[in-house]
């Protein structure tokens, strides 16, 4: 039997006799020719060392035995959070954000993109409300970079340098914020008070300074308590000539005052909460909100989408509010960068507000809190294990282990041992909190699984 | 047979020889979701919770202080889950993604076919399901693909290591010029090095990122053929020089056969070499980086890999290191001891992160995915197919009336940025009207990144995953615009006719009196009549 001939079903123009057919026309011997630039010396002469071919069922078979590899958070029960979160996640938002235009569309016009720029303005209009504010941008890659941006709009509007942000903020966040923000701005740590992990105020007016442009602060915290001086922290910073950037859960925010009501000049945070899989990390996606201000719109690196009238009455149009802003029109000269970010979240994000409506909102926030309670509450009867924090929490608390004698480190192996992912360990942190670990409840753990981890965690401590 | 004039015979062929598609877009006329509302209804019950947790805590928010209670609820929308879908659906379907036009109109976003099994891998719950801070034990699987995924595309670059971590392009440029930095600031000249070296036809974020980084911006010009200007590269290196990034083909498609000699430019002066590989579809198993002398590299994994764009992202721009870089790189990175995958997260001089935990997953997953299902001989066949496809389209859009390609005459690798100079100075129609007219078609026309250095410009990347007759089809129908522009520019300056939206009164977006970027903005803003 001779070879058949052979076209790969991703490349049509594979087909031997099209590729000939094309060559003729364009008075070509050989495809060869078109890499006549390419110097023999930079050519690639062996061949790369990829695994040949899968067809799609061997693909199918070989992925899936790679990926079963790992087990799930559906799989074992898991308490894991600090930045990544599990959540109920309607079916309608998977729906949405899996429709082939949407998800293979990428940069086109308002006219026949139309669908895009109005679902991404709704979004930003759906988490306006939740904020309280009336200028949303379309999304950026994390709440990391939101606040990264943030902060250097800040710094561009105040004309100053210093930041000041929580000592307890998350490592990983930190690292990224520090890297975003150098060489030209500086980072300041404000303390924490160690009962209730909220903002020490004093060492807040103690750094606070002439040439300070924003203090930022997340409520809840990365470790899970509640700012509860959110007023008093604008007051010092706006005293100070400062603006004040707030971090936000957006998931609390049916139950939980929207910052920009205690004073919060920029608001961020992260969409993941509102509709999107964990997807290992994959799944963040960052908001930047502000007033509507010139001053701070002018600042936004985003897109930043609109709506306006169009030629025909009656019809509403969408497009960029104020894109000179932007590096796309400017490069080096616009507002930092804008790009590929997160869009299809922001959509996604848009879907859940409309499908979980007010009522949605403030049943999500209180269930998690009654809940996240109980667990709490379960936890620290247990001998030896304390509540870290005194103070009110969201959905994340800390639990102190290092009276049981038991390592996190231990305690999460044996946890696991049972079909558990206990908290994140907090010892590696650099927070002085050795031997703690940092649990997240959500609406999504019932009371049998929150009983299960406390009749494991008896047993093991 | 009797047919509906009532006569018997045989029924006539339909005539189909039109040759641009008779075109009409789905027009909804949505309201905006706000106006959807209808007090008491909701799209969705949330988990209730258990009496006993409820016996055992009470209400929970009484816990908390009354300045931290919400005091407004939150005027969201209250809608019926059927409408909500219904909305969405009716948005989706006033979107022209990739899976619907002849996406060859969005040159340098290489939009090709993201495989549909691919998208089954990243929808499984043995993906969407997994937290980032999960045992390694319990992710063998993720971090398999991802230590495979750098070595295919070490291969694929001849770089040392890879990281994931870049939500994208411009992130990755980021990451690159955060990694100059760095490496300067390793040995004691992070000051003295700061200037960035680049091109006008590199992608803004280019300048855009390094000037983040608080580097100095300096464009090598391009020459006469469109390649950058080497003898004036020799006159902007100095000690100050931090690193030269470029594209190669930039956006014109021309391949610029003596990067070599650049590289060793800025390498004697002591910078670094940022290679930009947005435009690496026509080079996969051809010619690579390290060759080439670049120290660096990234890919896009949403063009050249092929995961779908999402409206904009989530994607990945996966950033390649030579060996003396990799403990610069954003950590943590996936290693492999031989007989279980980890995260080593001691990197000396790393730049610290971009961007939470590792990245974008499912995105390393779709393009590991993407990659074994062509193999190393299909990766160089959908290389070598995107080029013939530019180089036929190049060919054809070159007889346009009214169509041209600045510089060089040759051949070019996969796309091209062409200009309709003449066909605007012929008949005052511009690349924005012919914009507008394509979408009349069922087409995707994109101008090209600012600033305009080929005049009235369009960049077309065919890529790989177009028939000819496709081809043909989008030729045509810029074919059948230039001779419009011609005959009756008034039809295709007033377009477009057949779209989803019209000409949308753009002077109120930046007017910040009118302009309204929420709808509560919108409500203020306005006054019913």
């Amino acid at each position: 039997m001779s070879a058949k001939p052979f076209a790969h079903p991703y490349i049509p123009n594979s087909a031997p006799a099209v590729k000939e057919q094309m060559l003729k026309e364009i008075g070509l011997g050989s495809i060869e020719e078109i890499f006549a630039d390419i110097p023999q010396e930079l050519r690639l002469k062996e061949k790369m060392n990829i695994p040949p071919a899968l067809t799609e069922y061997e693909l199918e078979r070989h992925v899936n035995q790679l990926m079963n590899k790992n087990i799930t958070t559906k799989e074992y029960i898991s308490f894991l959070g600090a930045g990544c979160w599990p959540h109920f996640i309607p079916a309608v938002c998977d729906e949405i954000n899996s429709r082939a235009e949407f998800l293979t569309a990428y940069a086109g016009e308002p006219y026949e993109d139309k669908g895009r720029f109005q679902a991404l303005f709704e979004y930003q209009s759906l988490v306006a409300e939740l904020v309280d504010m009336d200028v949303v941008n379309v999304p950026t890659f994390d709440w990391a970079q939101a606040a990264s941006t943030a902060l250097r709009m800040a710094a561009r509007i105040t004309k100053r340098t210093e930041l000041l942000l929580p000592k307890n903020i998350h490592p990983d966040k930190l690292l990224i914020i520090r890297n975003y923000t150098s060489p030209d701005l500086t980072l300041t740590l404000v303390d924490f008070t160690e009962d209730t992990g909220a903002i020490d105020l004093a060492d807040l007016q103690a750094k606070l300074g002439p040439n300070t442009a924003a203090v930022y602060f997340e409520n809840p915290s990365f470790l899970g308590s509640l700012e509860t001086n959110g007023q008093l922290i604008a007051d010092l910073a706006h005293a100070a000539g400062a603006l004040c950037v707030v971090g936000v859960d957006p998931s609390s925010l049916g139950v939980m005052e929207a910052p920009a009501n205690y004073g919060a000049d920029i608001v961020c945070g992260d969409l993941q909460p509102l509709g999107v899989h964990m997807h290992y990390g994959g799944g963040q996606s960052g908001f930047i909100a502000t007033h509507d201000d010139p001053t701070f719109v002018m600042e936004y690196p985003s897109r930043l989408f609109g709506i306006a009238p169009t030629e025909v009455e009656g019809e509403y149009g969408f497009g960029d509010v104020a894109y000179d802003r932007t590096s796309f029109a400017k490069r080096e000269k616009g507002k930092e960068s804008v790009g590929t970010q997160t869009a299809l979240w922001g959509i996604t994000a848009g879907v859940y507000l409309a499908t979980m409506g007010p009522d949605g909102m403030e049943e999500l926030g209180q269930g998690i809190m009654q809940r996240s309670q109980y667990a709490a509450k379960q936890l620290a009867s247990l001998p030896g294990v304390e509540l870290k924090f005194s103070g009110p929490f969201f959905k994340e608390f800390v639990i102190d282990f290092s009276q049981t004698g038991k390592t996190v480190k231990e305690i999460n192996a044996a946890l696991l041992s049972r079909g558990i992912f206990g908290g994140v360990d907090l010892t590696t942190h650099d927070l002085q909190l050795e031997q703690c670990a940092l649990f997240c409840v959500t609406e999504v753990h019932s009371k049998e699984e929150i009983d299960a981890l406390a009749t494991a965690l008896a047993s093991i401590v | 047979m009797k047919t509906s004039e009532g006569t018997i015979g045989k029924m006539k062929r339909i005539p189909r020889d039109h040759k641009v598609r008779r075109f009409h877009q789905a027009k909804w006329d949505e309201p905006v979701i706000f106006e959807l509302s209808q007090p008491g209804e909701r799209g969705v019950e949330v988990p209730r919770v258990e009496q006993e947790i409820v016996a055992s805590v009470g209400d929970g928010v009484s816990q908390l202080p009354d300045s931290l209670r919400r005091k407004k609820r939150p005027n969201l929308p209250q809608i019926s889950q059927f409408r909500v879908i219904r909305h969405y659906s009716r948005l989706s379907q006033e979107v022209l993604g990739a899976d619907f036009n002849v996406e060859i109109g969005q040159g340098t976003c290489t939009m090709k076919y993201s495989p549909k099994i691919n998208e089954r891998f990243a929808r499984s719950p043995k993906m969407a399901e997994l937290h980032p801070l999960q045992d390694e034990s319990t992710v063998q699987g993720m971090l398999e693909i991802t230590y495979k995924l750098d070595l295919f595309l070490r291969e694929v670059s001849g770089m040392d290591k890879f990281s994931f971590q870049p939500g994208s392009g411009t992130q990755a440029l980021l990451t690159q010029a955060s990694i100059v930095r760095k490496y300067h600031e390793s040995r004691g000249e992070g000051e003295l090095r700061n200037e960035f070296l680049t091109t006008h036809f590199s992608h803004p974020s280019q300048a855009a990122t390094a000037a983040v980084k608080g580097f100095k911006i300096i464009y090598v010009p391009a020459d006469e053929n469109g390649y950058p200007d080497l003898e004036a590269l020799k006159g902007l290196v100095s000690e100050r020089t931090a690193a030269f990034a470029v594209a190669n083909p930039e956006d014109t498609g021309i391949y610029n056969s003596r990067i070599k000699e650049f590289t060793d430019v800025v390498h004697a002066a002591g910078g670094l070499c940022c290679y930009d590989q947005a435009n690496a579809n026509g080079l996969l198993g051809i010619t690579r980086a390290l060759e080439a002398g670049f120290d660096m590299c990234f890919f896009n994994l949403h063009k050249t890999f092929s995961i779908p764009h999402a409206c904009g992202g989530p994607a990945t721009g996966a950033i390649g290191v030579t060996e003396k870089l990799e403990e610069f790189l954003p950590g943590p990175l996936v290693d492999f001891d031989g007989e279980r995958y980890y995260y080593k997260r001691e990197l000396k001089n790393s730049i610290g992160k971009v961007r939470s935990f590792y990245g974008v997953p499912p995105a390393v997953l779709r393009a590991y995915a993407w990659i074994r299902a062509l193999g190393a001989e299909g990766l160089e066949e959908a290389a070598k197919i995107a080029c013939l496809n530019n180089n036929y389209l190049y060919h054809k859009i070159l007889q346009i009336r009214g169509a041209s390609a600045p510089y060089i005459k040759g051949r070019r690798l996969e796309q091209v940025r062409y200009s309709w100079q003449k066909l605007t100075e012929d008949t005052g129609v511009t690349t924005y009207d012919v914009q507008r007219r394509m979408a009349d078609f069922a087409h995707h026309y994109w101008t090209s990144h600012h600033p305009y250095i080929v005049p009235e410009p369009f960049t077309l990347e065919p890529t790989e995953s177009y028939s000819k007759a496709e081809l043909d089809e989008y030729i045509a129908a810029l074919t059948h615009i230039s001779q419009e522009a011609y005959e009756n520019p008034e039809i295709v300056q007033t377009a477009p006719h057949n779209s989803t939206g019209h000409r949308v009164i753009e002077s109120v977006l930046d007017d910040p009196e009118q302009w309204a970027i929420t709808w509560r903005a919108y409500l203020k803003k306005t006054d019913k009549e």
